[in-house]
């Protein structure tokens, strides 16, 4: 078997942090290759390197054995390098058929030749194992077919290396069996694939290889009938980490939060999430385990009020389904978001600005309706020395900040306030292994003085590990409850992929 | 002091703030001498007589004049700006409130100060009123205000037209101008010759600076405390730098949309007063028209900024009165709309590229901190 295409010591730094260093990565033609790490292990980066969105500092890139420099996605594709988005970018207003060739009409004279177009298309669907009727409008079609069209449209390109970016993250399962039924279709007829994904039951079904890239570099390269799921955890998460741990029990009398049959019903299809019921005492962690996109991220906005939902929310004993967002931030709720720069930070403006996001209704920033500019900027600089904020200072732009920077400043922001009731989606995401402990030292303070915490993570050793107990939740629903302290990450991944 | 070190001023910092400015000056220079040369001009005669010109004392009152309803309206506009939205019906909003306030307000006769204030509150009013059926629109269906407002502006001009030819106008005898009845001297301002004479300024033909001026001003004093002290203003530009977050952070962002809409309207229904209230006294056919679209430039120039937009106003007032001498030296005076246009582009260029440039100092200065 020949090598599709070899990464060699890659590095990428931005500023402040290194995204990837010595990253090597070998594909060979008619093999499927998963990439695999925790979020934020520079997965992500590995694969906008390879696919010309970014360029590295360093190391080499060859496509069947001959060096090559990509300066946009373009001179990738032109390699046969085609990937497939998360989320898919296709015209529902236009068919199949002119979804997949737009951008690379086959011309006649000046025209398009959609004849060829249609021969063309038919013959890959049934080469690869990707039926598809081509004029049906894409808006009719469902998400697995929405997908099938868009590796129609990048094999259409003359794609032999395709990379999938967390595929199954959209699919319901039937819909992952048609897939990597097209993936083995893709892999018979010689096609490299590059499947990144963190799931691993998936990835052990699906790959021949894997990868697996821990803290910005790849760490071991092994064959899939080699490793257990068990095995390949470890190797994702390294020996060396902090232990996320809480100690003995802070759980008080008081209900902090009472969810009842909490749902959120969505237009044409289940609901995004379905009778949600717990109770949350004050000084007790729940962790909501889940693989990603099952409804945490939609339990977290109903409980901020940021979507409608049926059912009831109560906080310390009174009702808030009536309360806006603000309302609830200034009841005492926190709020430490999936997305850090999207969600919570105004990256062009000063870190004192962003310190009275999401406080500009309370001191110490506000006096009255004027921010209290001083003020602000003395908060500024003691949350930056608490939580070991590295910065010049309470002027620097948001934007200048490492990632690990940026989440300890929000995690510090929402601490400063003492809330009741913390709701933390991720909050050690992609931040580096000192800045996890300490914010889970905070957390663990926190905890003591009888704060509650939501503790949404995908990361399983930080749920077990800061958990009172474990919600499980697949497809919008609580599928099950755990006790932490009897749970390994193997129990607790299987139960939230459903198997066990 | 605690605030020595936010407050330090480093000659790398000065050198920045100053860069931008000097640059699109340059260009915007290189550029017009360009067109004056493709008129087989000098450069240097041209500048040298709009200069000359630009700076006699009838002229400076002439372009304060000039730039008093374009930074008025330019505040309505850098008010959308700032929340991220973008009210192009700055135009339509001002027209229907000049329109509204002379023909109300020369209904009735009240007291000087509180006329004008009377005039004031309609001419806002109808501006708000009709800024809100786009933030209307925008609010509940989703419509771009971008689109709805410049639709609005097209309706305003007919409305406005069939509303003083149809209703509105009072009949002249050997006149065929169409106008409202004129305002009683109640409403009218004065202007500031009284004053400036006190301090030894003499009377210029067809001079004078209309006592709106002084209303701009405070206008701006205003417009640069609520958004930059104040929690209303600070949700507003959290809405304009990242809705999302802002959303997150208990912002209500379609009352944040509808308002930011609404007051610009508001504002804007006043930047049409200057002319009307200091000099004609009555809404007529040669309303001047455009001043809606140049304040997107004097916003834009101006960067959104209580003061950047002073001085964009007051340059393209300067811009604006000082080329009709370019006429008296044969060339085409519309030679300013080039150099406004010039200068509009390259300081939008010279300030991205700074921008970037300073990102990249601090990442600089925080790789330093980082390994200390």
């Amino acid at each position: 078997m020949s090598v599709a295409v070899e990464l060699r010591h890659i590095t990428k730094r931005f500023p402040g942090v290194i995204a990837n260093k010595d990253v090597s990565i070998k594909v060979e033609s008619g093999t499927v290759h998963a990439l695999v790490g925790e979020n934020g292990a520079g997965k992500s980066t590995v694969m906008k390197i390879l696919y010309g969105m970014q360029r590295p500092d360093s190391g080499e890139i060859l496509v069947n054995g001959k060096e090559v420099h990509f300066k946009n996605p373009n001179d990738a594709i032109d390699s046969g390098i085609g990937m497939v988005h998360q989320h898919f970018m296709l015209a529902d207003n236009f068919t199949v058929l002119e979804n997949i060739i737009l951008g690379s009409e086959p011309k006649h004279g000046a025209t398009i030749d959609f004849a060829a177009a249609r021969t063309k298309i038919v013959e890959m669907a049934t080469q690869y194992g990707l039926e598809i009727n081509p004029d049906v409008l894409v808006e009719e079609l469902g998400v697995g077919q929405r997908q099938r069209v868009e590796i129609l449209k990048v094999l259409f390109r003359g794609a032999n290396i395709l990379i999938f970016d967390e595929p199954t993250a959209v699919l319901v399962p039937q819909e992952v069996d048609d897939l990597f039924k097209a993936l083995e279709g893709l892999r018979a007829q010689g096609m490299a694939v590059i499947f990144i994904s963190h799931k691993l039951d998936e990835v052990l079904r699906v790959a021949d290889e894997v990868t697996v890239v821990r803290q910005g570099s790849t760490v071991a390269e092994v064959k899939s009938k080699d490793v257990t799921a068990r095995e390949l955890a470890e190797l994702m998460v390294g020996s060396e980490l902090p232990k996320p741990s809480t100690l003995g029990h802070t759980r008080r009398e008081e209900v902090t939060l009472a969810l009842k049959s909490v749902s959120i019903p969505a237009a044409g299809s289940r609901d995004l999430i379905s009778n949600i019921t717990f109770n949350l005492h004050a000084g007790e962690v729940v962790g909501i385990a889940g693989v990603e996109g099952n409804g945490q991220a939609e339990l977290v906005e109903a409980i901020m009020g940021l979507r409608e939902y049926t059912g009831s929310i109560e906080f310390q004993g009174s009702s808030i389904d009536s309360l806006s967002v603000a309302h609830r931030h200034d009841l005492g709720i926190g709020l430490i978001p999936e997305d850090r720069q999207r969600q919570s930070l105004m990256m062009t403006s000063p870190l004192w600005e962003n310190r009275i996001l999401g406080h500009q209704r309370s001191k110490p920033v506000m006096r009255g309706f004027v921010i209290d500019k001083k003020a602000t900027i003395e908060s500024t600089r003691t949350i930056m020395q608490e939580f070991d904020v590295r910065a010049p200072g309470p002027d620097t732009l948001a934007a200048a900040l490492s990632g690990g920077n940026q989440q300890k400043f929000i995690v510090g922001r929402e601490m400063s306030k003492a809330p009741a009731l913390l709701v933390a989606s991720h909050p050690t995401r992609g931040v580096d292994v000192g800045a996890q402990g300490a914010i889970w030292d905070v957390l663990r303070k926190a905890r003591e003085k009888g704060m509650a915490i939501v503790l949404i993570s995908a990361d399983l050793e930080e749920l077990i590990g800061m958990s009172d107990r474990l919600l499980v939740m697949l497809r919008g629903t609580i599928t099950a409850e755990l006790d932490p302290a009897k749970t390994t990450p193997e129990q607790l991944g299987s139960a939230m992929t459903g198997a066990a | 002091m605690s605030n020595t070190f936010t407050r330090k001023f480093t000659p790398s910092k000065v050198g920045l703030a100053v860069a931008a400015p000097l640059a699109a000056a340059f260009f915007s220079i290189l550029v017009s001498s360009l067109a004056v040369i493709a008129s087989k001009k000098s450069p240097v005669e041209a500048f040298k007589a709009m200069w000359e010109y630009g700076t006699e004392a009838g002229s400076l009152m002439e372009i304060v004049n000039t730039a008093t309803p374009y930074y008025i309206a330019a505040i309505a506009i850098a008010v959308t700006f700032r929340a991220g939205l973008f009210n192009i019906g700055v135009e339509g909003q001002l027209r229907l409130g000049a329109l509204f306030s002379c023909y109300i307000g020369a209904m009735f006769v009240l007291p000087p100060v509180l006329h004008v204030a009377v005039v004031f509150i309609i001419a806002m009013t109808f501006g708000g009123l009709w800024a809100a059926i786009a933030a209307y629109l925008k609010v509940k269906r989703g419509v771009n205000e971008v689109i709805s407002t410049i639709m609005l502006n097209a309706l305003a001009g007919g409305l406005s037209a069939y509303l003083l030819s149809k209703h509105f106008a009072v009949v002249e005898e050997g006149s065929n101008n169409l106008q409202t009845k004129e305002l009683p001297a109640s409403a009218q301002i004065p202007d500031l010759m009284p004053l400036l004479r006190k301090i030894g300024i003499e009377d210029q033909p067809g001079g004078g600076v209309y006592g709106m001026f002084f209303v701009a001003v405070a206008l701006g004093l205003i417009f640069w405390f609520v958004v930059n002290r104040t929690r209303f203003g600070f949700e507003l530009r959290a809405s304009g730098l990242n809705p999302i977050a802002a959303r997150v952070s208990g912002v209500n962002s379609k009352r944040m949309t509808f308002l930011a809409l609404v007051i610009s309207g508001a504002i804007a229904g006043l930047s049409g007063l200057p002319t009307v209230l200091g000099e004609t006294h009555t809404y007529n056919l040669g309303f001047r028209a455009g001043i809606g679209f140049s304040a997107i430039a004097v916003a834009l120039l101006g960067r959104n900024s209580a003061g950047g937009m002073a001085i964009s106003a007051l340059l393209f007032g300067f811009l604006e009165v000082s080329s009709r001498a370019l006429e008296l030296i044969d060339i085409a005076p519309e030679t300013y709309v080039i150099m406004q246009g010039s200068i509009l582009l390259s300081s939008v260029v010279a300030y991205e590229v700074v921008r970037r440039f300073k990102l990249t100092l601090q990442s600089k200065e925080l790789a330093k901190v980082v390994q200390a």
